[in-house]
């Protein structure tokens, strides 16, 4: 395939994803305006940081005072998921120029890396296929600019009693139930969730930190435990 | 508003850097077998430790009675993520939970 038909394909693949990504841009929008961010504000955090669930808890984070660099950590602690996804996606892409790298990096959401690394899997040469995760990314960042937009202009007419929040901690629910597929796994998340609202209270908000670290722990020291044999 | 956009560029480095990490790093260097298992319980630990104080805390404390609509919204919501691994489903679900039990509680 040519490099343009691969990016094609790439953006086409990403159209059903884009229909779940939609809402939640526009989710974004409306709370970032509710907790008080300027407009430019709002939208340049999807430009720059273009990730949903930690510009969803940056938002909350701003919305409650917390200092400047518990936030950018705690945004660091939440797209730590993306070194795996670094890491995975590393050997199809060694070949590259540095400028292919960055670009690809900026926009490895989770959903593009999802079709990426099915896309790399496949059989066949491997030479082209960056520009089928291009097109991924890009069809994934058009939809996420636009949502906000259209969010932030929805922003001052939906009231904040519509509960919209609640999405983000039912969005998580969807994306990491079906993902415990072993008794470390499950370990991991039940602890890092109890020690989360045990922490709530920490100051600066460095409970949800603490209880990552804890979870991570938790599931490394019971893989060790019940390591079955062989 | 300063400290916004230093927050707001300063993630935005962050998450570009993590993404960047291996990619860049490819045919240099390798990580430790044990920093590799261990990001494999990133996404489970940091999603449940956003989630669960979503769904106890109310107004700064743990609140399970009265009846606290956020909790039974999201224990439904795992019930039906876990049963039909459906994302809309669980969605759904759980938002019209949450306004029924919101309307009863008045």
């Amino acid at each position: 395939m040519t490099a343009k038909s691969l990016f094609l394909q790439g953006m086409k693949d990403a159209i059903p994803i884009l229909v779940g990504v939609a809402p939640f841009g526009m989710i974004y929008g409306v709370l970032a305006l509710q907790a008080g961010l300027s407009l430019a504000a709002a939208q340049g955090m999807s430009l720059v940081v273009f990730a949903g669930s930690a510009q969803f808890v940056t938002v909350k984070l701003i919305e409650a005072g917390t200092p400047w660099f518990v936030i950018a950590l705690t945004a660091f602690v939440i797209n730590l998921r993306h070194a795996l996804y670094s890491a995975s996606l590393a050997p199809y892409l060694q070949h590259l120029k540095p400028h292919w790298k960055g670009l690809l990096a900026y926009v490895l959401v989770d959903e593009a890396y999802a079709l990426g690394i099915t896309r790399f899997e496949q059989p066949g040469s491997r030479l082209q296929r960056h520009w089928y995760l291009l097109g991924a990314g890009v069809a994934l960042w058009l939809c996420w600019q636009v949502s906000t937009a259209a969010g932030i202009f929805l922003g001052a007419q939906i009231p904040a009693g519509w509960s919209l929040d609640f999405t983000l901690a039912l969005t998580f629910i969807a994306l990491v139930v079906p993902s415990l597929k072993d008794r470390p796994m499950i370990l991991a998340a039940a602890t890092a969730g109890i020690t989360a609202v045990a922490g709530y209270s920490l100051p600066h908000k460095l409970g949800l930190i603490l209880a990552a670290a804890v979870g991570i722990a938790a599931g490394l020291l019971s893989e060790k435990l019940w390591q079955k044999p062989g | 508003m300063a400290e916004t956009w230093l927050t707001i560029v300063l993630a935005g480095l962050l998450t570009f850097g993590i993404r960047l990490s291996f990619i860049a790093l490819a045919g240099v260097w390798q990580p430790p077998p044990l920093f590799q298992s261990a990001l494999r319980y990133v996404p489970p630990a940091v999603l449940s430790a956003i989630i669960l104080p979503e769904m106890f805390i109310q107004d700064g404390a743990v609140v399970i009675f009265p009846v606290n609509p956020r909790l039974v919204a999201g224990i439904l919501a795992i019930g039906l993520a876990w049963r039909t691994r459906s994302t809309f489903l669980t969605i759904v679900a759980g938002m019209l939970a949450l306004y029924a039990l919101q309307w009863l509680g008045g």
